[in-house]
C-alpha cells in the first residue's frame, strides 16, 4: 500500500466514511458537467426527487455536440439541439454556472476548468468523461465517471470509492526538439500497454516531467486513462502556481500565499513509498504514431509496423485486426503512409501550446493537394488567444481550415467525421475502430506538430526533418 | 431506422415505479430469454445511446432482434406482457458497460434477472439499479425455462433472503453473489440514498476542508 503520496494525502482529506461493503464515500471539490452524460442523471434526480446538493461546486459546459462551423442556434441536428438546451434549462434550474457558446470561456469541459483556474492542487475533480484524468496535472486527484454516479455527486457531492494503488512513473532525461509531451505519453503507454493502469493511479515525475509546461502536463495527464489509469497527476510546483496566478477562480491576495503553502505540503513525501514504480528515459523517445486500433499501438516515426512474431502472444489478436482495419502491412514504415484528413484539437492537443507547435511547422507552406485540413481551438479562450497571435490567419493561409471549439473530430457526436475508409492524422486520443465517424475510417495519433506535418506532407512524415527545414 | 412500430410496446407496467430501499422478494411472472452470451448492443442497439433521458428506452429493448422476430420474440409475445422475472442463460449482458442495458429492461418491466451467469459490469450496472441478478444451476434453469415456455401464468416469489424462486406448487433454489444478497435487502444498494445519509458528516468535512475555507490554516492530517 502506498504511504505519503499525493494520492494518500488527498485520499484522506476528502473521506466523508467508510461505506458497507467496504467502499469509502469522498467527497468531490469539483463536479465538471456537460451535454451528454448529465441529461440522465438530472431525470434520476427529478425521479428521486432530490436536488443538486452543491451548485457552487458544479461547472457546466457544452463541447461534444457542437457543431463548429456554424454554431447558430437552433442546430441542425435537432438531437443535439435538444441536448444543449437541455443543459441549459437543467442548470438554470438548479443555479449552476453555464459557460455557454459566445460566453467567451466555452470549451471542451478538460481546457476551460484550468483556464478558469476551477482546478487546483488538492482537488478532486469528477466529470462524466473519462479523460477527467488531465486535471491531474495540476495535482489535484481527477476521474472520469459514468452517469449514475454523475447523479451520485449532483445530490450528494460525493461517491462511493475504492482506493487506487499508486504507480511512480519516473522520467528521466529531457525531451528532444521534434519530441513533444504527445510523444512521450504514447510512448508511455505504449511500453506499458493499455490495461497496464487498470486499478492504479499514475504519479508522473523525474526531470523530464519537471520540465514540462501546464499544458504539456494536460496532455500526459489526459491519456493516462488510455493507459488503464483511471487517474493520473504531476506533483504541483512553481509551473503549477505560475500557471493559476491571476486566474478568475484562483485564490486572490493573502489567500494565494496560504493556498501555496498548503499546495506544497500536499505534495509526495520524499519518504513516500508507491505500489509500483516505473523508470523510462526521456531522451530516447522519437516521434511516435500510432498504427492500429488501440493507443497502445504506437511506433516511433522511424520503425516499421510490427510483424505478428515481434508482438507478445496476448496481443497478437487484436494486431491482427488491426493490420486488416487499417489497411497497413507489417513490416511497412510509418513514415510515408498517406492521410486524407488532418485534425489539430480536442482536449489532448487542442490548447494554445499545441497550436503553436503546429503553427510554427505550417508557416510559409501549404497544405498538399488532396488533404482535408483543419485547427479546431479546445475553448473559446485558446481561439481568442490564438487569434491575437495571428495564428488564425498563419493556419488559413497554409489552407488549413480554422474552427469553432468544440471536442469536433475527436469523436462522432457533431458534424466532423471522417467519411468512408479515410484516415486521419489527428491530436486527440483515441483510435478505436469508428471512433471519428465512418465505421471504417481510420486513425494515426499524434502530435500537433506532427499532425500539421502529414498536412504538408500529404503522408506520416518525421517532424524533425521539417523542423530543420524551417531554420 | 431499424423499428418495427408494430412490435414497440410502450412499458406494460402502467403502475410504473423503479425499484427503492430494501428489496426482499419480487412478485410476479417469469419469462424466459433462451441464448447464451446474449450482449448489450442486442439488449439495447448503439443508436439508442444518443438521448437525454433514458425514458424511452423500455420500448427500445432488444429492438434489432425484435423487429427481426417479427412478433414472435419473448419481448413481444402476448404472454409474456407484464412480466417481471427474466430468466436467461450464460454470460448475458456482455458487451459494453452502457447502463442504457439494464435502464431498458427496467422500463420495459423486468425488475429480477436469474440466469447461469452476468457479465461483471452488467451484473454492477443492475446492483445500482436495484435489479438483483440470481444465478441457478443449467440444469436448473432449463428446467425453469421450459416450465414457463409451457406456461407462464402462475405468479411467483422470488425471496432474495431465503434465495428461492417458488409459488404452492414449486421452489426452486438460486444463489446470490456473496455481499449482494445483504445490499439488497438492507437497501444499500442504493448508493445515492447512502450517500444523502451522512449529509451532516459532509458538511463537517467541508468546514475543514482549505480550499473550501479560503485557505485558512487547518490543520493537515
Ligand atoms: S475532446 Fe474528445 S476526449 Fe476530450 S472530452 Fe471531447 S470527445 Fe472527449
Amino acid at each position: 500500500m502506498s504511504t505519503g503520496t499525493l494520492y494518500d494525502k488527498v485520499w484522506d482529506l476528502h473521506r466523508v466514511a467508510e461505506l458497507p461493503g467496504g467502499s469509502t464515500q469522498m467527497f468531490i471539490g469539483l463536479h465538471l458537467i456537460h451535454e451528454v452524460t448529465s441529461p440522465q442523471a438530472f431525470a434520476a434526480l427529478k425521479d428521486m426527487q432530490l436536488s443538486v446538493r452543491c451548485p457552487e461546486r458544479t461547472i457546466a459546459t457544452v463541447d461534444h455536440i457542437v457543431p463548429t462551423l456554424s454554431q447558430k442556434r437552433p442546430f441542425l441536428d435537432p438531437l443535439a439541439e435538444e441536448m444543449l438546451s437541455t443543459l441549459e434549462s437543467n442548470c438554470t434550474k438548479h443555479q449552476i454556472n453555464f459557460y455557454g457558446l459566445n460566453s467567451g470561456q466555452q470549451g471542451i469541459v478538460h481546457v476551460i476548468a484550468p483556464e478558469l483556474g476551477l482546478t487546483q492542487p488538492g482537488m478532486t475533480v469528477a466529470c462524466g468523461d473519462s479523460h477527467t484524468s488531465t486535471h491531474g496535472a495540476f495535482g489535484a486527484i481527477a476521474f472520469g465517471i459514468g452517469t449514475s454516479q454523475v447523479r451520485d455527486v449532483l445530490a450528494s457531492q460525493s461517491l462511493a470509492m475504492n482506493k487506487l494503488k499508486v504507480r511512480r512513473i519516473w522520467v528521466d532525461g529531457i525531451l528532444n526538439k521534434g519530441v513533444y509531451a504527445k510523444d512521450l505519453i504514447l510512448y508511455l503507454i505504449k511500453s506499458m500497454g493499455v490495461k497496464g493502469g487498470v486499478g492504479y493511479a499514475y504519479e508522473f515525475a523525474g526531470p523530464a516531467i519537471n520540465a514540462l509546461n501546464m499544458e504539456e502536463r494536460m496532455t500526459i495527464c489526459n491519456m493516462s486513462i488510455e493507459g488503464g489509469a483511471r487517474c493520473g497527476y504531476v506533483n504541483p510546483d512553481s509551473i503549477t502556481y505560475n500557471y493559476l496566478k491571476g486566474r478568475p477562480y484562483a485564490p486572490k491576495g493573502q489567500a494565494w500565499d496560504r493556498a501555496i503553502e498548503w499546495w506544497g505540503k500536499l505534495s509526495t513525501d520524499s519518504m513516500a513509498t508507491f505500489d509500483d514504480e516505473i523508470k523510462f528515459n526521456a531522451s530516447k523517445i522519437s516521434p511516435t504514431v500510432t498504427w492500429g486500433i488501440t493507443p497502445g499501438q504506437g511506433i516511433g516515426i522511424d520503425e516499421v509496423i510490427p510483424i505478428l512474431e515481434s508482438i507478445p502472444v496476448c496481443e497478437r489478436s487484436i494486431a491482427e485486426e488491426a493490420y486488416t482495419y487499417m489497411n497497413l502491412k507489417p513490416g511497412q514504415p510509418i513514415a510515408g503512409v498517406p492521410i486524407d484528413v488532418c485534425f489539430i484539437g480536442s482536449c489532448t492537443n487542442g490548447r494554445l501550446s499545441d497550436l503553436r507547435d503546429a503553427a510554427m511547422i505550417a508557416k510559409n507552406q501549404k497544405v498538399a493537394k488532396g488533404v482535408k485540413a483543419f485547427v479546431v481551438p479546445g475553448s473559446e479562450q485558446v481561439s481568442k488567444a490564438a487569434k491575437n497571435e495571428g495564428l488564425d490567419e498563419l493556419f488559413l493561409s497554409a489552407g488549413f481550415e480554422w474552427r469553432e471549439p468544440g471536442c469536433s473530430m475527436c469523436l462522432a457526436m457533431n458534424p466532423d467525421r471522417l467519411t468512408g475508409r479515410q484516415i486521419s492524422a489527428s491530436s486527440s486520443n483515441r483510435n478505436f475502430k469508428g471512433r471519428q465517424g465512418s465505421a471504417t475510417g481510420r486513425t494515426l495519433l499524434m502530435s500537433p506538430a506532427m499532425v500539421a506535418a502529414a498536412a504538408i506532407t500529404g503522408e506520416v512524415t518525421d517532424v524533425r526533418n521539417l523542423l530543420d527545414v524551417s531554420e | 431506422m431499424l423499428v418495427n412500430k408494430k412490435y414497440i410496446y410502450e412499458s406494460m407496467n402502467s403502475s410504473f415505479t423503479f425499484p427503492k430501499g430494501q428489496i426482499a422478494n419480487i412478485k410476479g411472472r417469469c419469462m424466459s430469454l433462451k441464448g447464451d452470451d446474449i450482449d448489450t448492443d442486442r439488449i439495447i442497439p448503439a443508436r439508442y445511446l444518443k438521448c437525454v433521458s433514458f425514458e424511452s428506452l423500455g420500448s427500445q429493448v432488444f429492438a434489432d432482434d425484435r423487429y427481426q422476430g417479427n412478433g414472435s420474440h419473448p419481448f413481444d409475445l402476448d404472454k409474456n406482457q407484464g412480466s417481471t422475472i427474466l430468466i436467461v442463460n450464460r454470460n448475458f449482458g456482455c458487451g459494453s458497460s452502457r447502463e442504457h442495458a439494464p435502464q431498458a429492461l427496467m422500463r420495459w418491466g423486468i425488475r429480477s434477472i436469474i440466469g447461469e451467469s452476468f457479465a461483471e459490469i452488467f451484473f454492477g450496472n443492475c446492483l445500482a439499479l436495484g435489479i438483483p441478478c440470481a444465478i441457478g444451476s443449467s440444469e436448473l434453469i432449463k428446467e425453469i425455462q421450459d416450465l414457463i415456455e409451457f406456461d407462464n401464468s402462475e405468479e411467483f416469489i422470488f425471496d432474495l433472503k431465503k434465495e428461492q424462486l417458488f409459488n404452492a406448487k414449486t421452489n426452486w433454489d438460486i444463489k446470490f453473489q456473496s455481499g449482494v444478497q445483504e445490499m439488497f435487502l438492507t437497501g444499500q444498494w442504493d448508493a445515492t440514498s447512502t450517500l444523502i445519509k451522512n449529509s451532516s458528516k459532509l458538511n463537517d468535512l467541508m468546514a475543514h476542508l482549505p480550499y473550501l475555507q479560503n485557505f485558512n490554516p487547518v490543520k493537515l492530517n
